[in-house]
């Protein structure tokens, strides 16, 4: 794809007239390839009077058929979870490994990103407040789909012969489609899906990140950083590269470390927005219920509203993709099941906690003033919401972005860099390749509009949602079975038993 | 009963000296000794995917490190003076972990050095040696 993308950059750069600027001519680059993509991966159809993307109800039927075939585990496995991230049966033969915490707090640090702050308003702009229902709705059934996708991770991850961990679902397809005598089969979806998870950590996990972060910035100072999109992307693409290919782990582990503390301090400060609007609450949940279901001036009605608030959940979330599955097959438990029972609070956190609060604040805000934001949309909407009530918010606001931002990328490159060496094994030239490629579309990310860069990143994320899920649905019934044991087995001994006597 | 006493090694001088004072007394007494070591972990804190995808290996490097460098010359030191002597070397906090092991053992007594590898971090957090005087559920010995 990146050759793709240079060549058609190469001609078009050719053609262009010399004083267009350099963001400018990116930006009318992108756009045209943008639509293409867009054309083949939403391919739609007319669904109750709005445009229904395959690959959409592809996702939801997937997330439906796991809740109802691992018998609501969204709802009945949410309490142990919970005392399973608390440490209440941690395996006292190895304490040192990865915890069920450490897995949960890293994977929920690639996940919770721009898309919790912009991507919400991004659907309320284009889906109306009704689009936050089915968002949340999505998050819900999508915490089904994340059981499934990293129990499997865990219990087909592969040790390397350096000790470290390598999984996700390049491994659960080939070697679990492998024991359900698919071989070939198995090794196909292997495949597929590491080369789709490269583009999403090019797409999803990178430019749109950067590009929000960018428009953030340009949000604080006033635009005095319009048009130089390229040279924050420099910048960002240099710490990026610092981390990736420098291998200065600080800066990775500081923003880690800033991450949880950030989103910490966001939802706070957005309760507190929302409590300042307490009047126009009511109204606010009132729109997201009605336009869930009456869905006025939105283009495609309900079916509209549903659609945009499924897409932007799986994007903020990533249920299906299959991402967060390589974050938590790192986890050493004797019990795949658990990781998957611990991960279902991922969607959970993300979707049903921290993209609702940002839908409040917006949708409070609007019901004051329904033009707050003017034109702006993404992050910049969110912005202008909390603006209103503290006049220096979107300051740190930036500052939690651009590093939502950084965390998130440097997820994805790992994600990324997975599927890479699944395909190209431990090569040294091919990772440095890969991760040179990685910062240069970081760099990309901030010179175009969001408009294309959304749907670039849109379709490079769902298409891996076609192998991840197909895939899922074959190993589906070994993941209920490894579910069923488990629970006959937690229901044989009480908790104390489980519990060894160090932690 | 069980004539057993833990000694908290840590590879400090301190360590040291709690070790060398246990065995002057294990040998009058004809007591066992426990040689504890415990790597400071804590399975709350924010990790990259990477430092998580090598935690196995670290965790590996960690307690051979651990072994070779301070536990096995201090079970060596009491081969020498013919004092029967057990090892383990264990992740976690410090002083929940070592009155873990003393339970788990049934250890009578834990000698402990005053002051342990992190100088600084005492002042503000307090020393093992301190938790432990105050929370251990045998007698503890402070070694100067």
């Amino acid at each position: 794809m990146t050759r793709l993308l240079l060549s058609v950059l190469a001609f078009a750069l050719g053609t262009l007239p010399a004083h267009a600027g350099i963001d400018e001519t990116i930006n009318t680059l992108t756009a045209p390839f943008a639509d293409w993509l867009a054309s083949i991966v939403f391919f739609s159809f007319p669904f109750f009077g709005a445009n229904l993307p395959l690959v959409v109800l592809w996702l939801v039927v997937g997330a439906v058929f796991f809740t109802f075939f691992m018998s609501f585990i969204n709802i009945r496995g949410f309490m142990h979870a919970i005392r399973l991230v608390r440490g209440d049966y941690a395996d006292d033969d190895s304490p040192g490994e990865v915890s069920h915490f450490q897995a949960l707090a890293t994977a929920v640090s690639g996940t919770v990103g721009i898309g919790n702050i912009g991507g919400v308003a991004v659907a309320v702009t284009i889906g109306g407040a009704g689009a936050t229902f089915w968002l949340i709705i999505a998050g819900f059934l999508g915490m089904s789909t994340k059981f499934v996708e990293c129990t499997l991770g865990v219990k087909y991850r592969q040790e390397n012969p350096d000790g470290s961990v390598s999984g996700g679902p390049m491994y659960y397809m080939r070697d679990g489609l492998k024991e359900l005598g698919m071989t070939g089969f198995g090794k196909f979806m292997g495949a597929f899906y590491a080369i789709g998870i490269i583009m999403g950590a090019l797409g999803a996990g990178n430019m749109f990140q950067s590009n929000q972060a960018y428009v953030q910035l340009n949000t604080v100072v006033g635009g005095a950083l319009d048009g130089m999109g390229w040279a924050v992307g420099l910048v960002l693409a240099a710490v990026v590269f610092m981390v990736i290919v420098g291998g200065i782990k600080s800066i990775a582990s500081v923003t880690e470390k800033i991450v949880p503390l950030m989103a910490v301090f966001y939802c706070l400060f957005a309760i507190i927005v929302i409590l300042m609007n307490a009047p126009a609450i009511p109204a606010a949940i009132g729109n997201i219920f009605t336009g869930a279901f009456t869905a006025e001036g939105v283009q495609g009605g309900v079916m509209g509203a549903l659609i945009i608030g499924f897409q932007r959940a799986v994007f903020s979330n990533e249920a299906g993709i299959g991402s967060a599955s390589i974050a938590h097959s790192a986890v050493k438990t004797p019990e795949p099941v658990t990781e998957g029972y611990v991960s279902l609070l991922e969607p959970f956190i993300d979707t049903i906690v921290i993209c609702t609060i940002t839908a409040l604040v917006i949708g409070t805000s609007q019901v004051v003033d329904p033009n707050f934001a003017g034109d702006a949309t993404g992050v910049a909407m969110t912005s202008a919401a909390f603006e209103r009530q503290f006049s220096w918010f979107p300051v740190p606001l930036a500052f939690a972005a651009l590093l939502f931002a950084i965390s998130t990328m440097i997820s994805w490159s790992y994600y990324g860099l997975k599927g890479w060496s699944y395909l190209f094994g431990e090569n040294k030239v091919g990772i440095l390749i890969y991760k040179l490629a990685f910062c240069g579309f970081v760099a990309l990310g901030c010179m175009v509009q969001l408009g294309p860069i959304l749907t670039i990143s849109d379709c490079l994320v769902f298409m891996i949602c076609v192998p991840n899920i197909l895939g899922l649905y074959f190993l589906a019934p070994i993941v209920r079975r490894e579910m069923l044991a488990y629970q006959a087995k937690l229901k044989g001994q009480d908790v104390s038993s489980l519990k060894h006597e160090l932690s | 009963m069980n004539n057993l006493v833990l000694v908290a090694v840590d590879g400090s001088e301190g360590g040291e000296r709690a070790l060398d004072y246990a065995a002057e007394r294990a040998k009058i007494g004809g007591a066992k000794i426990l040689v504890a070591y415990v790597i400071e972990w804590s399975p709350y804190t924010f990790n990259t995917p990477e430092e998580n995808a090598e935690r196995h290996m670290r965790r590996e490097q960690e307690i051979e490190r651990a072994s070779t460098t301070v536990v096995d010359p201090a079970a060596s030191k009491l081969a020498g003076l013919g004092i029967d002597h057990e090892t383990v070397v264990r992740h976690g906090p410090p002083s929940e972990t070592l009155i873990k092991l003393a339970e788990k053992y049934g250890v009578q007594q834990i000698v402990i050095g005053r002051r342990g590898q992190s100088g600084i971090k005492n002042l503000i957090f307090g020393s093992v040696a301190g938790t432990l005087v105050q929370t251990s559920p045998v007698p503890v010995v402070v070694v100067p």
